[in-house]
């Protein structure tokens, strides 16, 4: 298998803001292969009719500017270009679009929280968000997704020189919600951005957040936490494109799968390109199959063009619940329910203690806990 | 006053037979020592009565004042009063050995102890056996040293007080140190004379420390010698080749 006929990436063969440029997905497509298209209500091949989706409130720092703009406002989709239909789509069919500024040298003092409010079940609609981080400056992004909706998006992290963004993102929809988002983080010189993504609800959630750098320095945390109910299918798709050097990237994602059709896709590229020496990245994915019927596909995909890497591994595990953990805590006098629950807890906890924001903490925490009690 | 009752106890794991009738009755206030070569199947006596669901019982019974602990789940057993101290303690990820202690001391006493006691309770418990504060908050067995999971073992032998402990070479892998401090939380715990303990180990040295009333010699899947503790001592000097010889043939 020779790198050099190795295509870098087949999420990255080709990006573009014009929806046209891609043919329709049918299925066969490697970056389409997992998804039941017949649920994404329309949103691949342009039969979704825009009925009002849904409504964008922002809760702003004091520090942090926030505007609401039209398609023409020169500084969208410079961070980043789409990179497959839905999110061209998107981009090419989204009316308004929110713009949040942190300014240069300013650390914002509270957590910026957007919520995107689903208007209720069938509302398609198409959305884009920019936040931009100046040089120097720091703030915190909570994205909460929540109701009911057909809704394609894409989410621009543009992070300057300097700069921190954390982000915690929760795709918390009600039952039938169809969501398929792209989010993107560019990160300049000795940025830092933090990622934190929470997916419990909706019928078909496909979020792909990506990475790229812009000069050394850049270091990336990306973290994700879902539980897969009956039915419900959650694709999460990552991409960290090492292109510059010295640059740090580190993706943990585990989920819980339980009962019939629950369905888990995880994806995990990294590419470490030739100029990219001195990179140091892992990335991890853990799968907890709770019952029979639920299916996790787990394919860590790690490209590494340069021999010159501080460090690169990956590790992918799907499995059921250990029965020694159980036993050792059962015979302790401890129920199996309880030691079933304190299994998965412990399972997910030291990923929900990364959550910076607490009032989020315990919002996942106590969501993790309901969803045990089903 | 509380009885374990082993009666006729044959137990397999899969196809293969390991226990081959075993008898054997241990009374609060009493220490009886199990003593074999390798592969005798004194491990498999300890997880079969805790109900490890590996081990399948074939025939036989085990009674605890009584009742019938082959009928109840891993956690009845625990609840009714039986401790099964692991020769090698599970690691459990992300479940921190104060909140795992907690729910045990919740499941076995059947109400959770007030916060405030139960932090001294323990802080106690941890100080007895030389275990570090810090280790409340890391997560259960995990990193811990062969040492450190023996003591932890004992701490909870200690809190969750048992009528009977069956004791799964909590001897193996100690320093002498290490040895002299978890003996002296298993001979706390008998001190109060209304528990019994069945020690399982492989060698002597633990008994110089805990002294048992009875040894048993376990060989080939049953016991095959019992005694007082003189028979340990005849262990020490002549080994147990005595006895492999006997079962095999």
């Amino acid at each position: 298998m020779g790198l050099e006929t190795k295509p870098l990436s087949t999420l990255h063969e080709k990006s573009s803001h014009d929806v046209a440029d891609f043919p329709v997905p049918t299925g066969r497509e490697e970056e389409w292969r997992f998804t039941p298209l017949s649920r994404l209500k329309g949103l691949h091949n342009g039969t979704a009719a825009v009925t009002g989706g849904v409504v964008v409130d922002v809760e702003a720092a004091p520090e942090v500017r926030v505007e609401t703009v039209g398609r023409d406002d020169a500084r969208l989709g410079k961070a980043y270009t789409p990179a497959d239909r839905v999110s061209a789509q998107a981009y090419s069919s989204f009316e308004k679009a929110t713009v949040v500024t942190v300014p240069k040298m300013t650390a914002a003092s509270r957590p910026t929280v957007i919520t995107v409010r689903g208007s209720g079940s069938g509302a398609a609609g198409y959305g884009h968000i920019l936040v931009s981080v100046e040089p120097m400056a720091e703030a915190v992004l909570v994205l909460d997704h929540r109701g009911s909706a057909v809704y394609a998006d894409n989410v621009e992290f543009d992070v300057a020189e300097g700069a921190t963004l954390k982000v915690v993102s929760l795709q918390d929809w009600d039952d039938d919600a169809v969501h398929v988002s792209h989010h993107h983080a560019r990160l300049g010189k000795d940025a830092t951005f933090r990622s934190f993504v929470v997916t419990l609800g909706g019928d078909l959630v496909r979020l792909s957040p990506s990475v790229s750098y812009t000069a050394p320095g850049g270091d990336a945390d990306l973290t994700g936490l879902y539980f897969v109910d009956a039915g419900q299918h959650l694709e999460h798709r990552l991409l960290v494109d090492h292109s510059v050097p010295n640059c740090r990237s580190n993706v943990t994602y585990k989920g819980a799968l339980q009962g019939d059709g629950a369905h888990a896709v995880w994806i995990g590229d990294v590419i470490i390109r030739a100029e990219a020496e001195g990179t140091d990245t892992y990335e991890l994915n853990r799968n907890l199959i709770l019952t029979d019927g639920a299916r996790a596909d787990s394919v860590p995909n790690l490209e590494i063009l340069t021999g010159e890497v501080a460090g690169a591994g990956h590790a992918s595990a799907s499995g059921r619940l250990d029965d020694e953990h159980i036993f050792y805590l059962q015979a302790r006098g401890i129920p199996f329910d309880e030691a079933r629950r304190l299994v998965i807890h412990g399972f997910f906890a030291q990923l929900i203690e990364r959550i910076e924001v607490p009032e989020i903490r315990e919002r996942v925490l106590s969501a993790v806990e309901a969803e045990l009690a089903r | 006053m509380s009885t374990l009752e082993i009666r006729d106890l044959h137990v397999a794991v899969g196809d293969k037979e390991i226990l081959r009738g075993v008898d054997l009755t241990v009374r609060s206030g009493e220490t009886h020592a199990i003593m074999g070569p390798n592969g005798s199947g004194k491990s498999t006596l300890a997880y079969a009565v805790a109900g490890h669901p590996k081990y399948t019982v074939t025939s036989g019974s085990v009674l605890l004042d009584g009742e019938n602990l082959l009928e109840m789940s891993v956690d009845e057993r625990a609840r009714a009063g039986l401790f099964l101290a692991m020769q090698y303690p599970v690691e459990v990820p992300g479940v921190s050995v104060s909140n795992f202690l907690r729910s045990a001391i919740t499941a076995v006493r059947g109400e959770a102890p007030k916060l405030r006691d139960f932090a001294k309770e323990l802080k106690a418990g941890m100080e007895a056996l030389s275990i570090d504060p810090a280790f409340a908050q890391r997560n259960t067995n995990e990193g811990f040293s062969g040492g450190e999971k023996k003591r932890h073992e004992i701490l909870q032998l200690e809190l969750l007080k048992p009528k009977i402990a069956v004791l799964d070479e909590t001897d193996s892998g100690l320093d002498v140190d290490a040895l002299r401090v978890v003996s002296e939380g298993i001979n706390r715990f008998r001190s109060s004379g209304d528990t019994g303990v069945l020690l399982i180990t492989h060698y002597t040295r633990i008994l110089r420390y805990v002294k048992p009333d009875f040894v048993h010699v376990f060989a080939g899947g049953r016991v095959v010698e019992a005694g007082g503790p003189e028979l340990a001592d005849k262990l020490e000097n002549e080994g147990y080749e005595a006895y492999t010889a006997k079962a095999s043939a």
